[in-house]
């Protein structure tokens, strides 16, 4: 299965907010550090390698790493690797470090992943990720290709704005309940999702994520390391990764088939046969209300069409057999390179039982999901005990 | 880390050249996965999962690897993306199969640099706050590097010029290589001064190129080759972000980098033990302070042992090394790829002979910030 057995042992993650003008970019990405150094009770000597990313384009800096690795975390005469696919950077990062120890080629590594988006700009930055000739003119950006998934996915299964709405009533109540999150609103409605101006058709503002700034860090050990840190690690039983095509519009946009992809092949890897009653919580990447309803289907949670039904009977609420986004998701908190990190940290930290007010009871399984690039998935199946 | 685990079986490499204006990113990492499957017989159903190393800054898009989901065939597979040098693509790609999560995977790196305004690029490189707006970049850093170098242990401008002389001679025997013409002495110290003390001949060209290999475990190896190429030992060091926090006269990152490397590959002297080095030479000095901090002189010496090995046939970058080459984020997977044909006997014209033992050089940032050291070993 795995050459070693590897578990996250330390989490940090700073305050998120749409500007975190009190901090600069290595000021910001140390708070993450320190938390996550103090949790696991280790010394920068101890980390054996440091992976790190962000999207260099939405601050401008190249080869950000051999700064930030540097000044940020303790990388000075160490080995420092940038890993960056765009909303995915932060599950990429995860699963790289999961690589890194699982090949037996580092004991401890620390993972980090950051997004200081007010001192740059991330739409000017997304749009270049677009094909200059067939795509940049007509269908670039982050807000066109959800609207487009939530519009098709609208269309074929009729799932309705009323039932998005909910999604974000429920993440952003969440929210209220993590000291970490960015927007908490735990009296908002339906009507004022619905309310809010429409960005592109049908997506309304708070059917949107934010953008956030913020930095999320992990430190990963190995069996044997594990013991000597902590008795509660997240112990990896599957990571997994599906791509798909070039051009986002040669896909259907009313589904997600990289999640189907991944998810199929990362059940199978962690004896999961029914992931409603297999897993305990899933922290998975909405980028808007629509596309959590059209993940959870894709994810296998519910047959396809069927995400609209499956919020509204609460199996994804906090009370729910399988709580989706107790940390209040995306919707409540995007520092794009640290978002699917976050997710992580989540999955990792309900799996420790140290969530608070957030944590769901007794969870022996968690599912990570990372989203991005043309609708890639990544996903990661955390458990309590070492998969055997 | 387990040694002789991890296989290449196969490499391809573009023909590197200024202004590859004919082919887009992605069918010029298209050229190099197509000809990989055909030099191996596979098909896309071979790949068990795809590393890529690219930069959003040269390719001008964000999440560049993006581009070139189609070429490198990752549809319903696992693609991630080393931001970097390919040599540390090369290595996520070795964890992949150390791992155990996949039996083969494809390493890819491509870089059109020709294309970009290198200054914006790397001038990019440094802090927003104190250094950007000095103006530095890849080239005055270098010429900072380079003088310090000079006067700590009086090295000459000629004895740097040596490194441009050797290395141009020998990309006369890669058909991949990018400047082909060989050069003087003479016209490296006449040619026109950049950043003082390197003239343009002490620098690399900007170049476009692709180069891609497939990596798999020990079971697999013999399936595709008879000549695999094993991973026996690796070493990676950053050296501080700031110019002026560092000792700017040695190679502190490389040098930690090869020690941990040399212990894991149990060699005690480089220079005899290993038969073919393939470094990353971002500039003439560069591969005389390389020298230094691989052991393969003293420290100070690099000037000497370039006058000293100068009229023979020394194995180092027979390749034609970056001085000839410079796609730049393809460079260290170059290194690799060219260390493996040197090892599987399939260089060609610039074969070493009797080549079992070779080292691999890459590097990320700004003069040798951030340093891999691979060592390899054949059948």
């Amino acid at each position: 299965m795995t050459k070693h057995q590897t578990a996250i042992v330390g989490i940090g993650q700073t305050k998120f907010r749409s500007k975190r003008r009190d901090v600069n970019i290595p000021e910001m990405i140390y708070e993450a550090v320190r938390m996550a150094l103090d949790d696991a009770q280790l010394e920068p000597k101890d980390i054996d390698a440091i992976l790190i990313g962000n999207m260099d384009h939405f601050e401008g800096i190249n080869f950000s790493e051999m700064w930030t690795g540097i000044d940020a975390a303790p990388g000075y005469l160490k080995p420092v690797v940038k890993v960056a696919t765009g909303g995915t950077t932060g599950s990429s990062l995860a699963i790289c470090g999961y690589h890194n120890v699982a090949s037996g080629i580092y004991d401890k590594v620390l993972v980090i992943g950051w997004e200081k988006l007010n001192e740059g700009g991330a739409t000017t930055g997304i749009i270049t990720a677009f094909d200059p000739v067939w795509e940049r003119p007509s269908l670039a950006g982050a807000l066109g290709p959800l609207a487009l998934m939530a519009g098709m996915y609208s269309a074929k299964y009729g799932i309705t704005p009323e039932q998005a709405a909910k999604v974000t009533v429920k993440n952003r109540s969440n929210a209220a309940n993590n000291p970490f999150a960015h927007l908490q609103m735990p009296d908002i409605t339906i009507d004022y999702v619905m309310s809010s101006q429409v960005i592109s058709y049908p997506l309304r503002l708070h059917d949107c994520c934010p953008q956030s700034e913020g930095a999320c860090a992990l430190i990963y050990a190995n069996e044997t390391e594990v013991k000597k840190i902590t008795d509660n690690p997240a112990w990896f039983h599957a990571v997994e990764t599906a791509h798909y095509y070039t051009f986002g519009t040669d896909d259907k946009m009313y589904d997600l088939p990289t999640a189907t992809i991944a998810s199929k092949k990362a059940y199978k890897k962690a004896g999961i046969k029914d992931p409603i009653n297999d897993l305990d919580v899933a922290e998975i990447y909405e980028p808007t209300s629509w596309s959590e309803l059209s993940w959870t289907e894709a994810l296998g949670f519910c047959k396809p069409g069927e995400g609209g039904k499956l919020l509204d009977e609460g199996i994804t609420q906090m009370s729910g057999e399988l709580p989706v986004n107790p940390s209040g998701g995306v919707l409540s908190t995007n520092p794009i390179g640290a978002t699917a990190m976050v997710r992580v940290a989540e999955a990792a930290t309900q799996i420790m039982d140290r969530g608070e007010k957030r944590q769901v009871p007794d969870v022996e399984r968690a599912l990570a999901m990372g989203f991005g690039g043309s609708l890639w998935t990544e996903l990661m199946i955390l458990g309590k005990e070492p998969m055997r | 880390m387990d040694k002789d685990k991890v296989a290449i079986v196969g490499c391809a490499q573009t023909k590197y050249e200024e202004d590859k204006i004919d082919l887009t990113v992605s069918e010029l990492v298209f050229e190099v996965v197509h000809q990989l499957h055909e030099d191996l017989g596979i098909t896309n159903d071979d790949v068990g999962c795809v590393i890529t190393s690219s930069n959003d800054f040269n390719d001008g898009r964000t999440i560049a690897n993006m581009a070139i989901q189609d070429a490198v065939g990752s549809v319903r597979k696992s693609e991630s993306r080393v931001s970097g040098d390919g040599a540390f693509a090369y290595v996520y790609g070795a964890m992949r199969i150390l791992s155990e999560s996949y039996d083969t995977v494809l390493v890819v790196s491509h870089c059109k640099c020709s294309e970009v305004n290198q200054y914006l690029v790397n001038n990019s490189i440094f802090d927003p706050f104190y250094q950007r707006h000095l103006g530095l970049d890849q080239v005055s850093s270098a010429g900072l590097m380079a003088n310090m170098y000079m006067q700590k242990y009086g090295i000459s401008e000629e004895q740097a010029a040596k490194i441009a002389v050797k290395n141009r001679k020998y990309a006369r025997d890669n058909p991949y290589a990018h400047l082909q013409k060989e050069i003087s002495i003479e016209d490296v110290l006449n040619s026109k001064m950049m950043a003082y003390p390197l003239k343009e001949l002490d620098l690399p060209p900007f170049s476009d190129g692709a180069v891609a290999m497939l990596l798999t475990n020990e079971a697999k190896a013999k399936e595709f080759t008879d000549t695999p190429v094993w991973l026996k030992g690796y070493g990676s060091c950053t050296d501080a972000y700031y110019l002026g926090h560092r000792n700017m006269t040695d190679l502190v990152g490389l040098e930690l980098a090869a020690k941990e490397a040399y212990k894991m590959a149990n060699i005690q002297n480089p220079l005899k033990e290993i038969d073919i080095f393939e470094v990353y030479d971002a500039f003439s000095f560069h591969e005389l302070m390389i020298y230094e901090s691989l052991g393969l002189c003293k420290k100070g010496e690099g000037g000497k042992f370039i006058d000293d090995h100068f009229e023979s046939n020394l194995p180092i970058n027979k390749s034609g090394g970056v001085l000839s080459s410079n796609p730049t984020m393809a460079n260290g997977l170059i290194r690799v790829a060219e260390v493996a044909t040197q090892l599987m006997g399939k260089a060609g014209k610039r074969q070493v002979n009797n080549a079992k033992i070779g080292l691999a050089h890459g590097m990320n940032g700004i003069c040798s910030q951030g340093n891999c050291v691979l060592i390899f070993g054949g059948e």
